[in-house]
């Protein structure tokens, strides 16, 4: 998809894969036969650079025809660079300007309560979009609004457009950070669907604040020449480094 | 003349509408003591958020409460609003044409004493430029309470300037009704047209009354929507009276007066002076002080206007 596209971001994609199929396959309730069913669970890409993985998920959740994956970015195509509602179902609000995703999904999670909904609302953040101040203006709003049926998922990648998160901006220690905002932290390894599960299953049981799972995880996983290379954050594989990686993947 | 508080007018219609529509919220950035949010959130609190002094937030807060159904309000002093959360309002809320009602208060030279950090110039013109968005000033406080039911029935992202200060009342026992991008002719002549936002709708008819002395029949115009613009009573006026003051407590970039020159030079060219504030910022004085400092009164408006027509007849050779 990134190849035929000739660019978008490998790396902070392939990060969150597992994050993303556990909670599209074993969490949110939704469908997609009917996208604004008003009672579905509802998930916010505020790392909106990583469209690609959210596309593919839904596309063979049944958003839209697989075929749409490959004109990616395309003039005239729903799928564009960074996710935007007004073209592609399943999406809820546009991102891609980082740090503005968490307020979002407040937004959303405080109307479902409004609404008497048991709706409930995810965030996948950026470890290096944390760097953005509004990113710690939603986190005292959530608190503050004890809004419980939010969970926000941290991919902590370690990596950023220019380098390492720590040499670029330091953002640790982010588990006392979220702690000191009131919020329940629960951290995983982000590749693990056993933890990962067991982390959704607790979040949803903590009431009065919300939860965010921070989860380690290795950019470009899966492919050894993506993992840990800034260089495939906005970078889309050429002819032979895709032919290299689904070589490896189909291993 | 009677006064009567633009801001009020949003606290008590929002009060008024809040009754009849549960799916109204209202957020503020910790002033809503000053934009009048408070009525709404004494009487609703389960609806009324106060998101402390984070814009950004409240911005993004409040497209999310859209995306999911509800009517957010949200409001601050215009230059926190439209500046400091302007992107959030670009991509959260604009870009998708969000249902987020942005009403502020305190637009314009007029806020006074606290100064140019706190005098949104910019404002109109920063919510100009976003697509979807439409941008509407109030000229009185019985048209701001016709704005805001009207933008309730509307779906849409939209941007409403209010003021600290208290406006005289143009339209008491008046039969008008707002509707979005409709200009209104306060006062008819064909010499001259005044076109006009906010306040300074009140001043031009009061420079029309002096110029009327001597014998000057000028043609006024309340241009509530500056987008979308109404552009035929703005071409309507060109053709009748072949001249244009445009006033406006803000910048004269970006603002009315652009708004104007893009409809007149694109369709029928006329001259056309803008009154505002030069491209400069404010600065601490009482509001009428610095009405006359930045030459928005009445006598300023009129003299301006007396230039205008004395040179009409070279200012049309050159524009044919």
């Amino acid at each position: 998809m990134l190849h035929k596209a000739g660019s978008g971001h490998t790396g902070g994609s392939l990060s969150a894969v597992e994050l993303l199929i556990a909670l599209f396959w074993g969490k949110i309730r939704q469908d997609p036969k009917n996208p604004h069913w008003s009672e579905r669970d509802k998930f916010v890409l505020s790392k909106g650079h990583a469209a690609p993985v959210l596309y593919a998920i839904l596309a063979h959740l049944g958003y839209f025809p697989k075929e749409e994956l490959f004109h990616l970015r395309e003039l005239g195509a729903r799928l564009q660079g960074h996710p935007d509602c007004k073209f592609t179902p399943g999406i809820e609000v546009p991102t891609g300007s980082l740090g503005q995703g968490l307020s979002m999904a407040n937004g959303m999670a405080i109307a479902a309560r409004l609404d008497n909904l048991s709706t409930r609302v995810y965030v996948l953040l950026g470890d290096g979009e944390v760097q953005e101040g509004q990113i710690w203006e939603a986190a005292m709003s959530a608190a503050h609004y004890k809004i419980d049926n939010l969970c926000a998922i941290l991919d902590n990648n370690g990596l950023q457009i220019d380098g390492w998160v720590k040499d670029v901006m330091q953002i640790e220690p982010l588990a006392a950070k979220w702690k000191a905002f009131g919020w329940a932290v629960i951290e995983i390894d982000g590749h693990d669907f056993k933890q990962i599960f067991e982390a959704l299953d607790k979040a949803e049981k903590i009431k009065e604040r919300p939860t965010i799972i921070i989860a380690h995880t290795i950019k470009g996983k899966g492919v050894s020449f993506f993992e840990n290379q800034a260089k495939y954050h906005g970078v889309a594989p050429n002819t032979e480094e895709l032919e290299m990686a689904l070589k490896e993947l189909e291993q | 003349m009677k006064k009567a508080s633009v801001r009020e007018a949003y606290g008590k219609t929002l009060v008024e509408l809040g009754e009849k529509n549960k799916d109204i919220v209202v957020l503020d950035a910790d002033l809503s003591g000053s934009t009048k949010t408070q009525m709404f959130a004494q009487k609703f609190p389960e609806r009324f958020f106060n998101m402390g002094i984070s814009e950004q937030d409240m911005m993004g807060t409040a497209a999310g409460l859209a995306a999911a159904g509800k009517i957010p309000f949200a409001s601050t002093f215009a230059i926190f609003a439209t500046g400091r959360a302007w992107e959030q309002i670009r991509q959260s809320i604009a870009y998708a044409g969000l249902n987020v009602k942005i009403v502020a208060s305190h637009g314009g030279i007029t806020v006074g004493d606290d100064g140019g950090s706190h005098q949104a110039l910019e404002d109109v013109a920063l919510m100009r430029i976003l697509p979807n968005m439409t941008v509407i000033v109030p000229a009185d406080a019985i048209e701001m309470a016709q704005i805001i039911r009207v933008i309730t029935n509307y779906y849409g992202p939209v941007y409403v300037r209010g003021s600290r200060l208290s406006f005289p009342v143009i339209y008491e026992n008046k039969n008008y009704s707002f509707k979005i991008g409709k200009g209104d002719v306060v006062r008819e002549g064909d010499e001259l047209t005044i076109i006009a936002m906010g306040l300074m709708v009140h001043h031009a008819l009061a420079a029309a009354s002096l110029l009327a002395l001597e014998g000057v029949e000028t043609r006024v115009i309340n241009m509530s929507t500056i987008k979308p613009i109404d552009e035929g009573i703005i071409i309507e006026s060109a053709q009748k009276t072949g001249l244009i003051v445009t006033v406006e407590e803000h910048s004269i970039v970006g603002g009315l007066g652009s708004a104007v020159c893009e409809v007149v030079s694109e369709t029928y060219p006329v001259p056309v002076k803008r009154m505002g504030i030069k491209d400069r910022f404010g600065i601490s004085g009482k509001p009428e002080k610095l009405l006359s400092y930045f030459k928005l009164t009445p006598q300023d408006i009129a003299q301006e206007a007396k230039k205008l027509l004395n040179n009409k007849p070279r200012l049309l050779r050159a524009a044919n």
